[in-house]
C-alpha cells in the first residue's frame, strides 16, 4: 500500500509533517510493501494564486497512493482524493516515523469529511 | 465625469462622504448625479436614502459546462486552467465553478469540444431613483452570499453610468482587485482616511495604488480630532492635497446611526467641488 504525507522538506521517514495540505512543500509516499519513500515537491503550488488544494490532491492522484495522511485537509481538496477513491486520513503526529507507525497499527482515524474551510 | 471616493482602511467614511457629496454637488451644479456603490460584498450607501422606481438585474458571468459523453478525461483543461477550477481523476472532470473567470482557456484546449460557455449568476444589481431627489439615482451590486467574483459585478454597477450625469463611485475599501475595478476608470479619486496610526497605513497603500493608476487623487481626513498628526505629515511630505476635514462630532455619528442624511449639511464641501 501506497500512502502519500504532506511534508515539509525531504528527509525520508524523517521528515516533518507540514500542517497544510494545499500549500505543503512537498509529499512524501511511502511503501508499506518494502519501507521505501519518494518524494514529489509541491513547488509549483506554493505560489498558486488559488485552487492549491484541488491541484496537490490532483497530483497526488497521480502517484498510485490509497490513502493520504495529513494534520488538515479543505473541502475541494477532500472532495478530489475521495472522487480518486483515496482514503484521507488525520494525524496529529508531527514526525512521518511515528505517523507511519501509526497508520500501520490502524491508530489513525479516517476523516468522513474536511476538517477545516477552505483558505484555512 | 467620473469621482471614486476611496481608502485602504475600512470604515473611514466612504460612504458618508460619497452620499453627502452627492447631494452637494446636485444641489450646487443641479445637474443629475448617479451613485454607483460597488462595495458589492457589503453595499450601504442605499441605506441613506429612500429609492423609488427601484429595478433588479441578475449579474452573470461565463462559466463551463462539461459534457460527459464527450469527455475522454484527457485532463488537457485542467492543465490550461490557470486558476486551477479544473481537477481531472480516474478520468473524470471535478470543475469548481466559484473558482472560474470564465476565461475559456479550457474550452480552447479541450480536442473533444466536451466543453461549452454558460453563463453562471454571481449577485444582483438594484437601481433606483431619490424620492425626494429624483435628480439622484444610485445603483448597487448584491453579490451572492458564498460568491467570491466581485470584479464581474462591480463591472455591472459601473455599466450603469449615464453619459449626462456626474458619477460618483462608492469603491470597496482595502486596494486589491475590487478597489482596482471600481476606481481604475475614473477621472478622479479622493481617499478617505481618518489620522490614526491604522488610517495612516492604509492611505500609504492606496496612496501607491492611485498612483499606479495615474489618476489625480486627494484626501479627505474624517473624524478629524481624534488620533495624531501623522497622515498630515504624510501628505505634506508627499504632496498631497487636503480636500477637506470632517471633525470627529457626536451628531454626526447619531445622525449616521439612524441611517439619516442630515449630517451632510455639517461638512463643507465647496472646496472639493470646486
Amino acid at each position: 500500500m501506497r500512502v502519500a504525507f504532506c511534508v515539509q522538506n525531504d528527509k525520508g521517514v524523517d521528515s516533518i509533517i507540514d500542517s497544510r495540505f494545499g500549500r505543503s512543500p512537498g509529499f512524501l509516499v511511502y511503501d508499506t510493501q518494502d519501507d521505501s519513500t519518494t518524494y514529489i515537491t509541491n513547488a509549483q503550488n506554493l505560489s498558486a494564486p488559488q485552487g492549491a488544494g484541488i491541484q496537490s490532491a490532483q497530483n497526488i492522484t497521480k502517484q498510485n497512493v490509497q490513502a493520504v495522511v495529513a494534520h488538515n485537509c479543505g473541502p475541494k481538496a477532500y472532495q478530489v482524493l475521495i472522487q480518486a477513491g483515496i482514503e484521507v486520513y488525520m494525524t496529529q503526529e508531527s514526525s512521518v516515523k511515528e505517523a507511519i507507525q501509526k497508520f500501520t497499527n490502524g491508530e489513525l482515524e479516517k476523516a468522513t469529511s474536511s476538517n477545516v474551510p477552505g483558505h484555512w | 465625469m467620473r469621482i471614486a471616493i476611496a481608502s485602504g482602511k475600512g470604515g473611514t467614511g466612504k460612504t458618508t462622504v460619497a452620499v453627502s457629496l452627492s447631494l452637494a454637488i446636485q444641489e450646487l451644479t443641479k445637474k443629475p448625479v448617479t451613485i454607483l456603490d460597488c462595495d458589492v460584498e457589503e453595499p450601504n450607501a442605499h441605506i441613506f436614502v429612500t429609492l423609488h422606481k427601484t429595478q433588479q438585474m441578475k449579474a452573470t458571468i461565463q462559466s463551463c459546462s462539461f459534457d460527459a459523453e464527450k469527455c475522454i478525461g484527457c485532463g488537457k483543461c485542467s492543465e490550461a486552467c490557470r486558476f486551477n477550477a479544473i481537477a481531472v481523476v480516474k478520468k473524470n472532470p471535478i470543475f469548481f465553478s466559484d473558482m472560474c473567470h470564465g476565461c475559456r482557456g479550457c474550452i480552447l484546449a479541450c480536442p473533444e469540444d466536451a466543453i461549452t460557455s454558460i453563463q453562471r449568476e454571481i449577485g444582483t444589481v438594484i437601481s433606483g431613483d431619490v424620492q425626494d431627489n429624483p435628480s439622484i439615482d444610485l445603483h448597487y451590486g448584491l453579490l451572492n452570499v458564498g460568491e467570491i467574483m466581485a470584479p464581474p459585478l462591480i463591472e455591472s454597477v459601473l455599466a450603469k453610468e449615464h453619459t449626462n450625469s456626474i458619477t460618483i463611485i462608492d469603491s470597496p475599501p482595502g486596494t486589491s482587485c475590487p478597489m482596482v475595478q471600481a476606481v481604475r476608470t475614473s477621472d478622479y479619486v479622493i481617499l478617505v482616511t481618518e489620522p490614526t496610526a491604522f488610517g495612516l497605513h492604509d492611505l500609504k497603500i492606496a496612496v501607491e495604488t492611485v498612483r499606479l493608476l495615474q489618476i489625480p487623487f486627494s484626501v479627505i481626513i474624517n473624524r478629524e480630532g481624534i488620533g495624531d498628526d501623522r497622515v498630515h505629515q504624510f501628505c505634506q511630505k508627499e504632496n498631497i492635497e487636503i480636500l477637506t476635514e470632517i471633525p470627529q462630532s457626536r451628531k454626526v455619528a447619531v445622525l449616521y446611526s439612524k441611517g439619516q442624511t442630515a449630517w451632510a449639511k455639517e461638512m463643507d464641501f465647496t472646496r472639493a467641488i470646486q
